[in-house]
């Protein structure tokens, strides 16, 4: 049976536990920084010596870490793109900025144990050769920043960053950046200009891989703050202990934000892969189920970008049988092992690990035009098929849901969300805005269409000429 | 209008405290203009909201055309071009907190203030006590609904809650 596995939030919620220095150190805090930064260098057979950030590394690469912010690319991998022979400093920023609808994690990481995220940093940077980092965290999150602040000013007077930090001779700086409330800086060049100072426009990519061209063009790591955590716990068990964790190409912990219709909403860290979407919502020890008398609707399994699944929707999941022959097994969307491959695999993702649940009294119309708002929002403007689509998709479903919706807006909203993403724009919120569109229109088609007609019908019996007006004109009003 | 001419009218003030606040920012940053945002973030703690003065100041403390300032001011939602109530409550409308009730926290709130729920934008009372608008996803969607009051974040907010928020609001 699945159950709860701390690693990350292992303290967080214990009693007595504090946010503040001394109970952190209290707990075995900073003594992997410690390691780390005194890692003696390692004989390699061939007589040359592997240093100790080079050892970290591996340590990473061994451990199968992948990143927690939405992607899910091997952090090992990302780090191996460094440039690393260009002479410019490089930079390390903390992607705080979480803002994908659903997802609410990183704020306990960093109100109740900020001490672990800037020990993560700090290894982080060490084996990066980083001397200066920035934590950029959302602009909502005042209290967020103060508590970081604060958490900076302990580490600073006790030697845990700043110059020759516990005699390493190595030295480390890291400031607090504020976003000022808009999503689009949650993504990694978006931040990157936001933190110059600069509109957050998104960067092409290529040339502009932050590996070699970010923070004023200098090679620079973007990590999600679960990772960053994660790393500490790398240093201390060992890449090989890590990879234990999980299941194979899914390793380490992952902590799940469920929220929606549950009894028991909020943030719960498995194995990665080692309970079912129906053991995350179901079981007690987890959401508990729905409330009484409901039956589940519908549930967005990785946060509002991620596809939506359908209650008793099956997919053919590939799997090995007793003799190690791969077979085709169907699998009901709820028994889904909660992982990166197997929601992939499944054509949605796991993405910042954000489950919402939605029970039968959901109107999901109304569900998707609340989503497509804030994508209408929230898109930075750049790119024509972003900005015009992401607009048109929540103009047609705001008449979709106030009573002057069309037959044919189902077909239109699809028709939009199909000529947004596939390399039409500049990043990726081109798909996160038309993933939602696609996956529920397509699953619930039957009641877009049929609020679509209802509306019709009620304008014809009110001899109203627009009841069949073309479509696609009205919708760009 | 920002124009050559009041480039040199500074009817703006900045206390002492907020010089100094504003220089220790800049030194985080090995280029001044990535300061920029932390900067209208320290000048909208003091005064509520950012003036046009206030954006020359700035531009002549980070070395930058005020346009580069102004381009930021206009992007993002948190940076206010004028003055709002003392109390600015944003309300949480997106997906999780409207399936707990988002909308009609927010049409509760506006009615019992005076406001229209309706209307596009932040929405001030005429006494300029308090500042309701629907925001995105404040990343705390488990204890929906959510709102913030000023700085500070409260989470499962029933009606009941949100009457006696507003009403310590003096
Ligand atoms: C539109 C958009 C929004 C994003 N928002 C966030 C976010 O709020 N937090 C985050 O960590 N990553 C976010 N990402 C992912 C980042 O671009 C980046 O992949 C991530 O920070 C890398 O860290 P990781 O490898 O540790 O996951 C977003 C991506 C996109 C396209
Ligand atoms: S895809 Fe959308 S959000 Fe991304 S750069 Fe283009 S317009 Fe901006
Ligand atoms: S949806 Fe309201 S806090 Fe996330």
């Amino acid at each position: 049976m699945a159950q709860e596995y701390k690693l990350i939030l292992k303290h967080v919620d214990a009693p007595g536990y504090g946010r503040d220095l001394d109970s952190y150190l209290h707990h075995g805090g900073y003594q992997t920084l410690g390691k780390a930064l005194h890692m003696p260098a390692r004989d390699l057979p061939d007589g040359k010596k592997m240093t100790a950030q080079e050892q970290i590394r591996e340590e990473v690469k061994i451990s199968g870490l992948r990143g927690r912010g939405g992607a899910g690319f091997s952090c090992g991998l990302k780090w191996s793109f460094v440039d690393r022979k260009s002479g410019k400093p490089i930079y390390l920023i903390c992607n705080a900025d979480e803002s994908e609808p659903g997802t609410f994690k990183d704020r306990q990481i960093m109100y109740k144990d900020p001490h672990q995220l800037i020990e993560g940093m700090a290894i982080a940077c060490f084996a990066n050769d980083v001397h200066l980092a920035y934590i950029y965290i959302r602009g909502e999150m005042v209290d967020g920043a103060r508590i970081l602040n604060e958490a900076l000013r302990e580490a600073r007077a006790r030697n845990f960053i700043g110059r020759n930090i516990l005699g390493s001779g190595y030295d480390l700086e890291i400031h607090v950046h504020r976003g000022a409330g808009a999503y689009i800086c949650g993504e990694e060049t978006g931040l990157i200009e936001s933190l110059e100072g600069k509109r957050p426009y998104p960067r092409i990519k290529p040339p502009y891989f932050p590996a070699v061209l970010g923070l004023w063009m200098c090679p620079t790591i973007v990590n999600n703050v679960e990772t960053l955590c994660n790393v500490k716990h790398i240093v201390a068990m060992g890449g090989n202990e890590f990879a234990k964790l999980g299941t194979p190409n899914n390793t380490g912990t992952r902590i799940v934000s469920l929220s929606g219709h549950v009894r028991k909403p909020g943030y719960y860290e498995i194995e990665v892969g080692k309970a079912t979407m129906r053991e995350l919502i179901f079981d007690p020890q987890f959401g508990g189920g729905l409330r009484d008398g409901r039956n589940l609707k519908a549930v967005i399994p990785g946060g509002s970008s991620a596809k939506v699944f359908k209650a008793g929707e099956k997919f053919k999941l590939k799997k090995k049988d007793a003799e190690g022959r791969e077979i085709l097994v169907e699998t009901d969307m709820l028994d889904l092992p909660y992982d990166f491959d197997s929601l992939a695999a499944a054509g949605s993702m796991s993405g910042s690990s954000a489950i919402i649940v939605m029970d039968d009294s959901t109107d999901i119309v109304e569900a998707l035009a609340n989503v497509s708002e804030f994508y209408a929002h929230e898109s930075c403007g750049q790119c024509t098929p972003c900005r015009e689509g992401s607009l048109w998709m929540s103009k047609t479903l705001h008449r979709l849901t106030h009573g002057e919706g069309r037959a044919g807006d189902a077909d239109y909203l699809l028709k939009i969300a199909d000529n947004i993403p596939g390399g039409r724009t500049i990043c990726a919120f081109g798909e996160a805005c038309s993933w939602p569109v696609q996956s529920f229109v397509a699953k619930f088609k039957d009641e877009f269409v049929a609020k679509g007609k209802a509306d019709e019908e009620r304008r014809a019996g009110q001899g109203n000429e627009l009841a069949k007006a073309p479509t696609e004109a009205a919708a760009h009003h | 209008m920002i124009n050559q001419n009041n480039l040199n009218v500074m009817s703006f003030n900045a206390s002492k405290e907020l010089e100094a606040e504003v220089d220790e920012l800049i030194s985080h940053y090995p280029v001044k203009r990535a300061a920029s945002l932390m900067v209208l973030h320290a000048i909208q703690e003091k005064f509520g909201w950012i003036s046009q003065d206030a954006i020359l100041w700035a531009a002549r403390k980070l070395e930058l055309p005020p346009i580069n300032l102004f381009e930021i001011l206009t992007f993002y939602p948190m940076l206010r071009q004028q003055p709002m109530g003392r109390y600015q409550i944003k309300v949480c409308r997106t997906l999780s907190c409207a399936l707990g009730g988002a909308y009609g926290l927010h049409r509760h709130l506006c009615d019992r203030l005076g406001l229209d729920a309706h209307a596009h934008g932040p929405q001030t009372t005429k006494d300029g006590r308090f500042t309701v608008e629907f925001v995105e996803c404040l990343a705390s969607c488990g204890t929906a609904p959510v709102m913030m009051c000023n700085d500070h974040f409260h989470e499962g907010v029933t009606l009941e809650k949100a009457d006696a928020i507003t009403s310590a609001c003096k």
